[in-house]
Parts: structure tokens; C-alpha cells; sequence
């Protein structure tokens, strides 16, 4: 009694490392650690929720991830095979991403129906015109478009209503992976709560797995079973999400959600606010050990040596850090 | 740093294209079939003679290193056509003299004029004065030079007889001058009334009004400043068209200018002075884009954001 | 939805959870779009029929078409045909615009003027969008150090003056192309083209396709970067499509419009040459080599000046307006 059920992994990032090389001054070439030594795995169905501040990586990880972007050394492990010695063309149709700008991720000159059936034309998807039709206005429907609209052009669109059609374009090819790289972060906020529904219901019923990217707390709380927090290309904690936002143990991520707004006066006052001292680090020239020393309150001169790892501190959460 | 990188590139393409043109323009009339001496009446032996004198009865591969090396000292060889035997920097430099006193004139006229209508037509957008502005300037653009020489001719020296047809005479400038500075007046003119438009709309100038600062001063100090610097990129190709529209003028007012004698020299078939010509002018375009490209590279505010 | 009793001396907002139950699903999304369908094509057309300068251009053009290519078929007269007793006629109803010195009808050299300066916009047009397409979308879908390299060489070719090239190469074609022309029969055309506009054409091919590198490498660089292109890319698509299918019809607007405005300067290069002696030869006639035929007369006949000189500059001016036009409307649509 009491044996965990193993849930299966879907995808496993082993040691990541993204660089890119950029010159300083006339000869010097430096490298930006955009992602630095990222391991972590998701599990099947589960959505990863990856937290952090402009500039952390967390966009460039799930780019990585896709192969948009290649690392620079590492393992992107998927279904047990390593993504960086396979031809990503049978895995486009397994691994997908939906893009934080709803404004740039569809081509302008296409209709809602030519972006829809894009991919599945790529993949051959469909027998004959009629099923491709009916695939169409399927998906329409399945993320809350009218499918009458499906000659529309993308920009007579609205943002939210765009942002469906890129979510519509992902699905059709069946994927069973999806990188939401803030996905509603360029959204009205009323909209933002619709969004996030479709794509819980989305989950559930496709089964879907989602590596969920964003900088808002609130809505990443509530979509998320386990949470990373980012900073500097490293991943600096990683455990359920109730846990994450109730015994918080690296300092930086307590830092983030001391500044997260809280709506009732009483609980807001009650609350300590922990104030960073200094500012983010240039990518280019990140401090040594731990990244975030410069600015940590618990910082001693342990950390300016020695890079903490992401270690289990309690079952099920892990933590870089020297003093937790 | 950034900067001297940059415009050590820009010298560096800019000899680069010099030489080229030069070698290709030279190799080209090599090409040319007969040689200067043909029509003279001239035995076979004074021919050869000649031929020897002028150095042309050697492999090109030679000419041309000794045409390049008297070049480096100034020589561009001699006239055989049109002035037989004065020394082609001479008459270059001599022609050149007026070219530049007339064009010049051309250019300040251009900026003098083209400048104040662009802003004129910028800030009174949509209104009166910018509507008959686009009018002029799309007109402006679209005439040769050589309809304008001959429409001021026509009009002003044939019918009127208030202004003489040829230069050197009292107010003989002027018609030139005009032909010159039309189309460089309405092309900056329009390039003037885009770049305050694009200065105008920004934000920062928002700023500035809200701050209280009245709008002369808002224009004026402000908007100018940085709708000047796109202007600077044109420069060169003013210049350029100055320089080509120069043969026009000056063959049609008989102004003893280069480009006359470009256009003389073309008929008559004077190799040589076809040569010495194009590599003044190619050298004169060049380095004027030159200068500006480095102006350009300078002034652009955004270079010294980093 | 049940509501609670109100409460009558309560200053509070009387609203119970009730208020607040989720909507009928059905409800998502399914807005209604307020615009009516309008794609690229149809929504630049539009813009373009709206510009009332545009459209009265393009009738402009249209008539100098037919006056160029339906005038000399209806006219009595050959543009080389020398008629006794007519000549320095002043305009009347025989001859509309007069006779030149040789007797030869204007109107109908007006009209082969015309006839060339559009063959020279045209064909420059062609090979500009061509070479320059081709290369500047080369140049900009490799990126890295082949495109500095092509980069660099357009640079170079840039400031190649071209005129003088021209120019250059006029004199060189000239007694060769008669050797070619008069052993060769189908070639005879060229000949009455002249080696002027043969070289004309050669150094537009070779020196004026740089301006549509430029700019068609500019746009593809800004595309290559565009969110859309990386999506499609994430969807597996192939370079080969990427490019038919989402690249190009992106450029396309840009392309029309920047090829359009390359016709104005092209003929204007033409006219100019041909006035300075250096372009078409006679007996062929060129609103440029009208004009500078007639201006020696200047004092006399005035009119033989007028004509080609109003014509060119009409010529010059509507495909100058009507680019413009052209311009504005097709400024694609990129945001809401």
C-alpha cells in the first residue's frame, strides 16, 4: 500500500545549456548564458509552470525545447529519445507552441482557414476537401470561434479571438505537448481568464501536456501542478504549486511573491514585503556562484564560490540554494 | 571602437569602387575600335610614330599601369581632340571652376528654397499651403532638366528678352541656376515635409508640450534638429544631380563648364578627355557620399545610445 | 437565478453568488467581427480607387499608351517619312503638331518618342524586378557572410555613376553593332534602335537592379524575424514553402511599388541621354532628341520644342503619381 504510481515522462531537458555569442568592442566575443545548465522533466498530462522576470530564460528554454533555437550542449529527451539527434519533422506533430503575440505569430496575408490548415497540409492531414473542411470548422469551434468566420482575414480579428486561431493552428496537427510561451500576457485581462479556462478544458479532454510560461503569478498558481522559478538562465526552485506559494524556499522566489499584489487590505498589511536590493544583473556578466547573491538577503561568502545545484530539500521540492 | 570601424569600412569601399570604376571605365575604351589617330590625315609612318609617342603601341596590361601610376601624380594624360595636347587635369580643373560656381549656387538655392517649403508644407499639412506645395514639388520632380532650360529659354530669353541666352552676360546665371536647382528643390522639399511629419508624431515632442514649452520653440529647436538628419543622406545624390544636370544647363546656356566639355568631348570622341572626366566626377561623387555616409553615421542619435 | 430577500435598510450592495454564474459556453468567442470581409487585394484596391490623383494618373497613362502604340497606326504619316513642301510647317489641321525642318510630321515622331520612352520603362521595370528581386531575397533568406558579401557588392555598384557607363559603353558598341547588325538580317531592329539604347539597356541591367536588392533584402530580413515565420516553422514547414507561400506574398507590395517608381526614372534617364546626342540615333526619334533637334531653332519655332518637351514631362509626372498612389495603398496591413 502506499506505492506511488509512476507517472510516465513525457519530456525530460537534461543539462541544457543555450549560449549566444556576442562581440564586445572590436575582438572580444562573450557568451550570453541565456539558458545555463537546465535540468527537469514533465510528466504526462501535468502542466509545468515556468516563472520568472524579463531576461531569466524561460522564453529561450521553451524555444530550446522545440528545437526553434539549438542549444549549445545538453539533452531534450521526448517519448525516451534525444530530440537533438532526431529529424523534428515527426515531432512537429507531437510537440507544438502557441506565441505570447497574437499579433505576430499569424501571417496577415492568410484567412483563418489557410492558417488552420497549414500545418495539416504540411502532415496531410485530411483525405479530401470535404474533410478538411469539417476538420476546420471543428477546431474553430473547439476553441470558441464562429466557423462561419473561417474566410476572415487575422487582423479583422481581436487579440483574444487571434490568440484562439493560433490555438486552433496547434491543435491540429494532435499534438500532445504544448509550449504556452505567455500566452495571454499581450491579452485584455478579461479575456485572459477565458483563454486559460479553454486551455484547461483543452488539457482535459485532448489530454494534453503544457509547459506553461509566464510572468504572472496568479494566473500560473492557478493553471500549474508543479512550478520552476528562473532567474539568470538557471533554475532556481521547483515543486507543486501550492507548495511553491505557501513554504516559498529559495529567497528569490520568496521575493516574487512578496510583490504580488494582494486584493484584501487586511492580508496585504499582514504580509512582509521583501525588497531586493540592487537590480538584475547584466546577462553578459552574471555574478559568480549563485546569480542571485548580489541582491539575496541570506547571501554569505559561500555563495560567491560555489554555485548551489537544484536539490531536494523536501519530497517532491527542490531548491539552489546554500542556505535552505 | 564602433565608430572609427565603421568608417574605416566606408573609406575602405568607397577606394574600392573608385577603382573599380576607373579600371572598368578604362578597359572599356580600350575597347573602342580605331584609334585617335585615324582621322588625321596622317601616313601609315607618322602614324606609327604617334602611336609611339603616346605610348598606345604597347599591351593594354602596360597602358593601363602607366596611365594608373600617372594618375597617382595628377596626370590624366593629354587632350588629342579638342585641345590638342593641354594637359587634361588642366582643363578639367579650369572647367570645373565654373561647373562649381554654378552648381554651388544651384545647391545653396536648393537648400534655400526646398528646405523651408518641406517644413512649410509639414507643418500646414492637409491645409492650403501644402496642398499647392505637393502640386509644385510632384511636378517639379517629374520635368527633365532639359524641358526647364528650354521652357526659361523660351519663355524669358525668346519671348520676353529679359534674360540673355548665354552666360557670362549680366544675369546670364540665372536661368542655369534655375534648371539646376528645380529638381533637387522638390525632391528635398519632399524629403523635408516626411521627415518632420515622422518627427513630429513622436512622443517625446508630446513631452515636451506638456511641459509647457511653447510650440515655436517645440518646432524649431526640437523637430528641426532631428528632421535634419535624414537630409544629410541626401546630399550626395544632390550633389550627383547637380553635376549631371550640369551637362544639360551648361550645353544649353553655353556655360564654359566640365560638363559641356564632357558632352563636347563625347562627339568629338576624345578619349582621353571622356577618361580624365569620368574619373574626376566618379572620384568627386564618391567621396561626397563618402563624407556624408560618415556625417550621417555621426550625427544619427541613435549611434550613441548603446 | 434565485436572488436573496432584500435587505431594505442595508446600505450594501445586495448581490449574492448567483448573480455571478457562468456563461452558456456557446457564448465564447462567437463575437461578431463589426468590418466586412476585406482581404489584401481587394482592401489596396479600394485604397487605391479612393485616390482620386491615383486613378486619374492611371487614365493618364493609359492614354499615353494608346497614344504611343494605336497613334502611328492611324496616322497618315511615317515618323522617317520626309514630305516634300512641308517642311517647318507651324501646327494646323494637316499636321497637329507641326513639321520639322526635314519635313517629317511631329505627331507621329511624338508618338515613336513616346513609344520608346515607355519601352525603356518598361524593360528596365522588367529587369530591375527580376535581377533585383532575386538577388536581394537570395541575399536576405541566406543572411550570414553571403550576404555581407552580396551586400558589399551592391554598395559598390551603387555608386557606380551610371550615366558615365553608359556613356562608356555607347562608344564602344557603336561601330561593333553595325558590323553585327548589317551581317545578321532578324537583327535589324537593333540597328534602328541605335547602339545608344542598347547600351542604355545593358547598363540598366546591370547597374539599376541594386535599389530593389536592397529594398527587397530589407524586407525579408524584417520577415525572416517575424513571429509567423517562426510559427510555421515550429508546424514543419519547408524552406521552399516559407518562402512561396508566406515570404513572398509578404513582399509583394512593397516589390509592385518600388517597381512602379523605378519606370519614371528610368525614362528620365532615357530622355536626358538622348537629348544630350548619346542615346537613340537618328532618323529614330526620342522626346529627348526631339527636343534637343529643335532647340537650335528655338527662336523661330518654338512649337517644335513644346511638344516633345509637354509630353515627356506628362509622361514623367503620372507614372510618378500614380507610383505614389500605388505606394500608399499597398502599405500592408501588418497590425490591427
Amino acid at each position: 500500500m502506499g506505492a506511488e504510481i509512476k507517472e510516465e515522462i513525457l519530456l525530460e531537458v537534461k543539462n541544457l545549456k543555450t549560449y549566444y555569442p556576442v562581440r564586445q568592442g572590436l575582438f572580444k566575443k562573450v557568451d550570453v548564458k541565456a539558458v545555463d545548465n537546465v535540468s527537469f522533466s514533465i510528466r504526462k498530462g501535468e502542466t509545468l509552470g515556468l516563472v520568472g522576470e524579463s531576461g531569466c530564460g524561460k522564453t529561450t528554454l521553451g524555444r530550446t525545447i522545440l528545437r526553434i533555437i539549438e542549444p549549445t550542449a545538453g539533452e531534450i529527451i521526448y517519448e525516451g529519445k534525444n530530440l537533438l539527434q532526431e529529424n523534428m519533422h515527426e515531432y512537429h506533430k507531437k510537440m507544438q507552441i502557441v506565441f505570447q503575440d497574437p499579433y505576430a505569430s499569424l501571417d496577415p496575408r492568410m484567412t483563418v482557414a489557410d492558417i488552420i490548415r497549414e500545418p495539416m497540409d504540411i502532415h496531410k492531414l485530411y483525405t479530401d476537401k470535404k474533410d478538411c473542411h469539417a476538420k476546420i470548422t471543428g477546431l474553430m469551434e473547439q476553441v470558441g470561434l464562429n466557423p462561419a468566420l473561417y474566410n476572415r482575414y487575422a487582423h479583422e480579428f481581436s487579440g483574444g479571438q487571434r490568440q484562439r486561431i493560433a490555438i486552433a493552428r496547434a491543435l491540429a496537427v494532435n499534438p500532445n505537448f504544448i509550449v504556452c510561451d505567455e500566452p495571454v500576457s499581450a491579452l485584455d485581462v478579461s479575456i485572459q481568464a477565458q483563454i486559460i479556462n479553454m486551455l484547461e478544458d483543452l488539457q482535459k479532454e485532448k489530454k494534453l501536456t503544457y509547459l506553461f510560461i509566464a510572468h504572472d503569478l496568479a494566473i500560473v498558481r492557478h493553471i500549474s501542478t508543479r512550478i520552476g522559478v528562473m532567474y539568470l538562465g538557471h533554475l532556481v526552485e521547483l515543486a507543486d504549486s501550492d507548495e511553491l506559494y505557501h513554504r516559498p524556499l529559495h529567497p528569490y522566489t520568496q521575493m516574487l511573491l512578496s510583490a504580488v499584489p494582494i486584493a484584501d487590505p487586511d492580508e496585504s498589511e499582514k504580509r512582509q514585503r521583501i525588497i531586493p536590493g540592487g537590480e538584475i544583473p547584466s546577462p553578459l556578466n552574471p555574478p559568480s556562484g549563485c546569480p542571485f547573491r548580489t541582491r539575496c538577503p541570506k547571501a554569505r561568502e559561500h555563495c560567491s564560490r560555489v554555485m548551489p545545484g537544484l536539490l531536494e530539500k523536501t519530497p517532491g521540492h527542490f531548491a539552489a540554494c546554500h542556505e535552505v | 571602437m564602433d565608430l572609427w570601424q565603421k568608417i574605416i569600412k566606408r573609406i575602405f569601399l568607397a577606394v574600392i569602387s573608385f577603382l573599380i570604376i576607373i579600371t572598368v571605365t578604362y578597359f572599356i575604351m580600350n575597347m573602342v575600335p580605331g584609334d585617335p589617330f585615324m582621322s588625321d590625315k596622317a601616313t601609315a609612318a607618322t602614324q606609327a610614330m604617334l602611336k609611339e609617342k603616346y605610348g598606345l603601341d604597347q599591351p593594354v596590361y602596360v597602358q593601363y599601369a602607366k596611365y594608373m601610376w600617372n594618375l597617382m601624380h595628377g596626370d590624366m594624360g593629354n587632350s588629342y581632340v579638342l585641345q590638342k595636347g593641354r594637359a587634361i587635369s588642366e582643363i578639367v580643373t579650369d572647367s570645373f571652376a565654373v561647373s562649381m560656381q554654378l552648381g554651388v549656387r544651384a545647391i545653396l538655392v536648393a537648400i534655400c528654397v526646398g528646405i523651408p517649403m518641406g517644413c512649410l508644407a509639414g507643418l500646414y499639412k492637409d491645409r492650403a499651403p501644402d496642398s499647392i506645395i505637393r502640386v509644385i514639388s510632384a511636378v517639379g520632380i517629374s520635368i527633365p532638366g532639359y524641358v526647364i532650360a528650354a521652357v526659361l529659354l523660351i519663355v524669358f530669353a525668346v519671348n520676353l528678352r529679359w534674360l540673355p541666352t548665354s552666360y557670362g552676360k549680366p544675369g546670364g546665371s540665372i536661368m542655369p541656376i534655375i534648371t539646376l536647382a528645380l529638381y533637387p528643390s522638390c525632391y528635398l522639399a519632399r524629403l523635408t515635409k516626411a521627415s518632420i511629419l515622422e518627427v513630429l508624431n513622436q512622443d517625446y515632442l508630446r513631452t515636451t508640450r506638456a511641459k509647457g514649452m511653447g510650440e515655436f520653440t517645440v518646432i524649431f529647436i526640437h523637430a528641426l534638429k532631428n528632421s535634419l538628419i535624414p537630409i544629410i543622406t541626401y546630399l550626395g545624390p544632390l550633389t550627383a544631380s547637380v553635376l549631371t544636370g550640369g551637362f544639360v544647363a551648361e550645353s544649353v546656356f553655353n556655360v564654359p563648364g566640365l560638363g559641356r566639355y564632357f558632352v563636347s568631348a563625347i562627339s568629338s570622341r576624345d578619349y582621353t578627355m571622356i577618361m580624365g572626366t569620368t574619373i574626376f566626377y566618379s572620384a568627386l561623387i564618391i567621396s561626397l557620399n563618402l563624407v556624408c555616409d560618415i556625417l550621417y553615421q555621426v550625427v544619427d542619435p541613435r549611434i550613441h545610445m548603446n | 437565478m434565485k436572488s436573496i430577500k432584500p435587505k431594505i435598510f442595508s446600505l450594501q450592495n445586495q448581490i449574492s453568488t448567483e448573480d455571478f454564474a457562468p456563461l452558456d459556453p456557446s457564448y465564447y468567442g462567437a463575437e461578431t467581427l463589426e468590418t466586412e470581409e476585406v482581404g489584401f487585394w481587394k482592401a489596396s484596391w479600394r485604397r487605391l480607387k479612393n485616390n482620386r490623383i491615383a486613378m486619374f494618373s492611371l487614365l493618364l497613362i493609359g492614354i499615353i499608351v494608346l497614344f504611343a502604340f494605336i497613334g502611328p497606326m492611324i496616322s497618315p504619316y511615317a515618323y522617317d517619312q520626309q514630305i516634300r513642301g512641308d517642311e517647318g510647317m507651324f501646327p494646323s489641321l494637316k499636321h497637329l503638331f507641326g513639321t520639322d525642318k526635314l519635313g517629317r510630321d511631329l505627331l507621329v515622331r511624338c508618338m515613336i518618342g513616346t513609344r520608346i520612352s515607355l519601352a525603356v520603362g518598361v524593360v528596365s521595370a522588367i529587369i530591375v524586378l527580376i535581377i533585383g528581386s532575386i538577388y536581394g531575397s537570395v541575399s536576405g533568406l541566406l543572411g550570414g557572410k553571403v550576404d555581407t558579401v552580396m551586400m558589399r557588392i551592391v554598395d559598390i555598384v551603387y555608386s557606380v555613376p551610371e550615366i558615365l557607363l553608359i556613356v562608356a559603353i555607347k562608344m564602344v558598341i557603336d561601330q561593333p553593332l553595325e558590323h553585327l547588325v548589317s551581317s545578321v538580317d532578324f537583327l535589324m531592329p537593333l540597328q534602328k534602335v541605335g547602339s545608344g539604347l542598347i547600351a542604355i539597356f545593358i547598363v540598366y541591367g546591370s547597374l539599376y537592379w541594386v535599389g530593389m536588392a536592397r529594398i527587397v533584402r530589407g524586407q525579408i530580413l524584417q520577415l525572416k524575424e517575424m513571429e509567423f515565420i517562426t510559427a510555421s516553422r515550429v508546424l514543419g514547414c519547408s524552406q521552399k514553402d516559407l518562402i512561396k507561400k508566406h515570404l513572398l506574398p509578404n513582399c509583394i507590395g512593397q516589390l509592385i511599388a518600388t517597381v512602379m517608381l523605378q519606370i519614371p526614372s528610368a525614362i528620365f534617364t532615357e530622355a536626358f541621354l538622348s537629348f544630350l546626342g548619346i542615346g537613340v540615333s537618328a532618323p529614330m526619334a526620342s522626346l529627348g532628341s526631339l527636343t534637343s533637334e529643335a532647340l537650335g531653332g528655338i527662336y523661330s519655332y518654338a512649337y517644335r520644342v513644346i511638344s516633345p518637351a509637354v509630353l515627356i514631362s506628362l509622361i514623367i509626372l503620372a507614372f510618378n503619381l500614380f507610383g505614389d498612389g500605388l505606394r500608399d495603398a499597398l502599405d500592408p496591413k501588418m497590425k490591427k
